[in-house]
This record gives C-alpha cells, structure tokens and sequence, in this order.
C-alpha cells in the first residue's frame, strides 16, 4: 500500500503500525515524537496498535529546543 | 499622533505597502513585544522588531553575552563580552532606532514572575534554549489569553508555530509535556548553524509584525519546518488536541509550573 510520510511517498507493507514505520524511517529520539495521521494525534503509547491504512498521511513532529535560556534552572541561579 | 518627517523617511518602505500604509505603522508604533532569550532567536527577532518601529519592545534574559554566543547572537558584539545580554540588546536596538523604547529585564522567566511579565505586551516571542521554558510560556500565554509565537533550532533544523488565543492548537497540545532532561539533544550538545536564528528569529518577527499591523495568515494550526541542508520548508497542519492539559476541554493546568530540570547545565 502506499502512504505519504513527511510530504514523500512511500510503499510500506499492509497492516504496518505507527511504531514499525517508526522504526523504517529511523525516527530520531523516537520516545518523544508527536505522530500524526491525516491530521489527527495518534495518542503516544497506542503507536504500536494503531494500525497505517493505504493513502494515509503520516508526519512526525519533534521536539525542538534552541535559542538562549529564558528561564532560570535553579533557585539558587536567581540569587547568585 | 502625527509623523516626524523623520519618521516618514524612516518608515517609507513600510508606508509605501498597501498592507501596512500609515495606518499600519502607527500600529507597529503602539505595539508591545515581548521578546523572551536575547539568544540565536530573540537577536534577529529583536534588531528587526525595532528596525520596523515597533513602539515598545521588551527582552528578557538573565545571562551575560559569552564567546561561544557570537557565532549567531548578532545582536551582540565582541566588544560586549560580559555584559548583560538585555543591555546589549538594548544598545543596539536603540543604535537602530531612537524611536523605541526598550525594556530590559535581567531576570529568567519562572512560574511566578511569568504572567506579571506578559501582561503588558500584545505579543510575545518564546526565544529560549529549553524545553521548560517553552511550557512555561506556552502556559503562561494560553492562560492570560496572549498570542505568542514559538520557535525552536537545531543544528540545520529549524521550526515555528504561532498560537492565538481561541485559534488553533497551542504548543502543548503537540508535544504535551517537556521531555527528561537530556533526553532530546540541545543547540550545546549538538550545535547549531548561526544563520539558523537568523532566518527563525526573522520569521518570528514576521509572525509579530503581521499580528501587529493586523495583515495576512498567521501560522496558527500550523508548524513551518525548515531544513537548510536539503532547502526544504514545510508547513505542516496541527490539529487541535481537545485532551490538552492547558487548552483542551478539562484543562488541569490552571497556573504556570516550574519544571525542574534536574541535571541540566547551566553553562
């Protein structure tokens, strides 16, 4: 079947979860990828079961820090 | 309030645009941004808010400018090595344009100070390194009702989001809480290219201004993804999270939290 992942084509296997085409498209820090399919969350610890349909489409959404500290770590940072 | 020939030399090129006119300067002149990280984010973001005559601009940063931070904060010089980033910040903002009044506030945002911080701006900008920080502003603008635009960099990588109070999905309602420390990398461990900041920082101003001057599409339910190497943007749709824990249907987040990050350097 065919599904679209991150705006590319892509032949998968029938029947091939969220977390296997996790696992295909070597998903960096994949414990802390947002996943959604046709513009809906998959909710995290159901990746697993829940189960791609031909003409899906699939993005991942990752964490992305950068910029400079905003905020103080510590307390004691405060009053040093 | 009427233009010094001055200003009207200064703005032309804002005045000239159909989208922007007279009127639309005059709104960038009565804004007030907050700019939250005088880092690789908040400096570009910050010389063209003030270079656009953005009346009142806010910036919050408790560090001083370092080395390793001019390689892409080019808000600060060489010659500012050790000073408070707010304050050299300040200087140049004010070197752009005297017309600006400028807020310095030395200080990192925390679950108490947050809210008093954002109260008096029309927008904010999330220009900060850590996922703590993201949440809490995230919170913090969901529950005052403020419009801010987020953004994060990472070595070729770049992304942003704007959230509007009553439109659109918030930046929890996608990655719903921050991750354990040094679970996902950071611009420290795993660098980023300078001029990164400079073309997601310029966004956000861009996100700003159009907020401002009350023009075009905002990109609220949307997550613009930016990657340098392959020279690739994408615009990726966000659904709303009716489960979020600070804008969904029972929310159980009613004030900012602090997350500890145990473990985090601090330099």
């Amino acid at each position: 079947m065919q599904i679209t992942v991150a705006g590319n084509r892509r032949e998968v296997k029938e029947g091939l979860t969220v977390a296997e085409l996790i696992a295909l498209e070597k998903v960096e820090t994949p414990e802390y990828v947002t996943v959604s399919v046709n513009d809906a969350f998959v909710q995290s610890g159901t990746f697993a079961q829940t189960v791609l349909l031909d003409g899906d489409t699939v993005e991942f959404l990752y964490f992305m820090g950068g910029g400079e500290k905003g905020r103080r770590i510590w307390l004691s940072q405060m009053n040093s | 309030m009427a233009f010094t020939n001055e200003q009207l030399e200064r703005y032309s090129r804002h005045i000239i645009l159909s989208e922007v006119g007279v009127k639309g300067q005059k709104k960038l002149m009565n804004g007030k941004v907050l700019i939250i990280g005088a880092g690789g984010l908040g400096a570009p973001c910050a010389l063209y808010l003030a270079a656009a005559g953005v009346g009142t601009i806010g910036i919050v940063d408790a560090d001083a400018v370092d080395l390793s931070n001019l390689q892409r904060q080019v808000i600060h010089t060489t010659a500012d090595i050790g000073k408070a980033k707010v304050l050299s910040a300040k200087e140049s903002m004010e070197a752009i344009n005297p017309d600006v009044t400028v807020r310095a506030y030395r200080e990192f945002v925390c679950a108490e100070n947050i809210l008093d911080l954002i109260a008096d701006y029309d927008f904010i900008i999330d220009g900060t390194d850590n996922f703590p920080a993201k949440f809490l502003i995230n919170d913090a603008c969901v529950l005052a009702g403020k419009p801010f635009s987020h953004a994060g960099i990472i070595r070729f990588k770049g992304q942003l989001m704007t959230y509007v109070p009553g439109q659109g999905p918030c930046y929890r309602c996608v990655f719903g809480a921050p991750p354990p420390p040094e679970a996902v990398p950071t611009c420290k461990q795993a660098g980023v290219i300078g001029a990164m900041g400079g073309v997601i920082g310029s966004l956000q101003a861009m996100e700003a201004v159009k907020f401002l001057i009350g023009k075009g599409e905002l990109l609220t339910g949307f997550l613009l993804t930016y990657d340098a190497l392959n020279m690739e943007f994408r615009k990726i749709k966000l659904p709303k999270n009716p489960g979020c824990a600070v804008c969904g249907a029972h929310p159980s987040i009613s004030a900012p939290v602090d997350y500890e990050q145990a473990g985090c350097a601090w330099k």
